[in-house]
């Protein structure tokens, strides 16, 4: 029998396995009032831990931020190798239909509040991909954008750049995408699966 | 020594709160060296601090079942479980915490129980590498207990006792009362067992940054996270002072546990480094050979 990639495969689990996946509708969480969310932001900008993941040609750029000449620790910066504990998503160029979907499913299993970086014209218009029949053009169709660095490549200094502006948008609570990416879900859904074509995976994966 | 309960738990409060600053700073400080010898300039040493109140800041948070709750919490219970039964300063009634009520065995099981509560946890998370980190942790620390327990053994023979105070008290006087110059040889096996339980360099195969990606914690996040981070500061702490009280000879003031826990960390520092990762089938023949022979010989001159 021919294996139906558009069913979750989560679809005949017994009810006590079901719990690895979470298939239920995201709901947006409100920041909190007063100085209590300024202190918080104020800790998110200074504790971001970058989710692992080159999803484009960029990622090279990101190493050398760890080393002594670009050194992001200094920042409270630093590289974390699972989606569950990171809180900044760096795009790293041009995004391939293939890798979107990884990218759709590592944003959702980062918990609010989530930020992302974009790198390069690629992320922004598709650059030199812009007619590439496996490339998509705007990243932020798909999931929303923070912060782009424009560039092809982007340098290190230019990323750090980057998230320094990231920072800032914290710290003003400016950042809120997790929250209207719920609000525009239905959206942001439709555009993921006009391009996803082998979509067998919970429409919301947390 | 007939201080009032409530005084007591408020005194003990007072003594985990201060472990746990200094645990965590702790932390930084090493992270500051480190970027230093590097050419970096590094996070500040507050940088644990923030990265807690952030992972506790997390809006949202995911659940895999009952025992993914409890995983962090036995393993903070453990950690603080650790230090509430070590004396951390010596006559000091708000640093001698319940020292009175326990004794080096509790200790001891205390240190492995955080770590079962956490494979408990990491089990039910249901990731591939979780379940990797767990059977590493688990056997390395299997391992390494041998020659722990049986140095443990060797000084409970030497001194004829179980309690940590006593200990203290039988070392004070001179730097040459001290465990690691009567006892020089079980010294050396704990400290090679405290390489294992820091779990820095030759033997980071449990956590492996870049092999799995971070093992047992992989599904942690929020809260949880950020429960173990705290407790990673406690736990840290309180086998440092434990070490300092069997074989450094205690601390007598706030400023002799600093530079006595710090001095200890950095032995492992130090050999972490300096050295590349162990596999979990080498750091377990690695404990079971080299500093399990040295605890047994010293267990056998101290009955000869």
């Amino acid at each position: 029998m021919k294996k139906d990639n558009r069913l979750l495969p989560n679809k005949d689990m017994p009810d006590f396995e079901r719990d690895y996946f979470c298939d239920a509708h995201p709901e947006t969480v409100k920041p909190l009032k007063g100085f209590i969310e300024k202190f918080l932001n104020w800790a998110r900008a200074n504790s971001l831990w970058i989710l692992g993941f080159g999803t484009g040609c960029g990622a090279i750029e990101l190493r050398p931020l760890m080393t002594a000449r670009f050194d992001m620790f200094r920042y409270g910066m630093a590289p974390r190798p699972t989606p569950r504990q990171s809180c900044v998503f760096v795009i790293g160029g041009y995004a391939s239909i293939k890798t979107l979907k990884r990218i759709v499913r590592s944003y959702e299993q980062i918990q609010a509040p989530k930020f992302v970086l974009a790198l390069g014209s690629c992320t922004i218009n598709g650059g030199m991909y812009f007619d590439s029949y496996n490339t998509i053009n705007r990243i932020d169709h798909y999931i929303p954008v923070d912060a782009y660095v424009t560039g092809c490549m982007p340098r290190p200094e230019a990323i750090i750049a980057g998230l320094r502006k990231l920072q800032e948008l914290i710290k003003q609570g400016k950042a809120e995408k997790a929250n209207e990416y719920i609000e525009n879900f239905e959206w942001y859904k439709a555009n993921q699966k006009k391009v996803i074509k082998d979509w067998n995976m919970p429409d919301y994966n947390w | 020594m007939d201080t009032p309960l409530v005084l007591k738990i408020l005194y003990s409060l007072i003594s985990l709160a201060v472990i746990t600053i200094w645990g965590l700073s702790l932390g930084g400080i090493v992270r500051k060296i480190y970027a230093r010898v590097q050419g970096r300039i590094g996070p500040p040493f507050w940088q644990p601090f923030i990265d807690i109140i952030k992972t506790y800041g997390k809006r949202t948070a995911v659940t895999h079942g009952i025992m993914f709750f409890l995983g962090p919490v036995f393993r903070i219970a453990g950690g603080i479980g650790t230090y509430l039964f070590i004396p951390a300063i010596l006559g000091s009634t708000i640093f001698s915490n319940f020292s009175v009520s326990g004794d080096v065995l509790l200790v001891m099981y205390f240190i492995f129980f955080g770590q079962l509560g956490m494979a408990l946890g990491a089990g039910e998370s249901g990731h591939p590498y979780s379940a990797i980190g767990v059977a590493r942790g688990l056997a390395q620390m299997t391992a390494f207990e041998v020659p722990f327990a049986l140095s443990i053994i060797a000084i409970v023979i030497q001194y004829h006792t179980l309690n940590i105070t006593t200990i203290v008290l039988a070392q004070q006087g001179s730097i040459l009362n001290w465990t690691l110059f009567t006892n020089p040889l079980a010294t050396i096996a704990a400290l090679i067992a405290l390489l294992g339980m820091n779990m820095h360099n030759p033997f980071s195969v449990v956590l492996a940054p870049q092999e799995i990606p971070i093992g047992p914690p992989t599904e942690f996040h929020g809260s949880y996270l950020a429960l173990m981070q705290t407790n990673r500061g406690i736990f840290n702490a309180a086998k440092l002072v434990l070490y300092m009280n069997l074989f450094f000879g205690g601390a007598t003031n706030i400023f002799a546990l600093i530079i006595k826990t710090f001095s200890i960390y950095m032995i492992s520092v130090v050999v972490g480094v300096s050295f590349p990762r162990f596999r979990t089938d080498q750091s377990i023949k690695f404990f079971l050979f080299v500093p399990t022979l040295i605890a047994l010989l010293a267990i056998i001159i101290l009955v000869l």
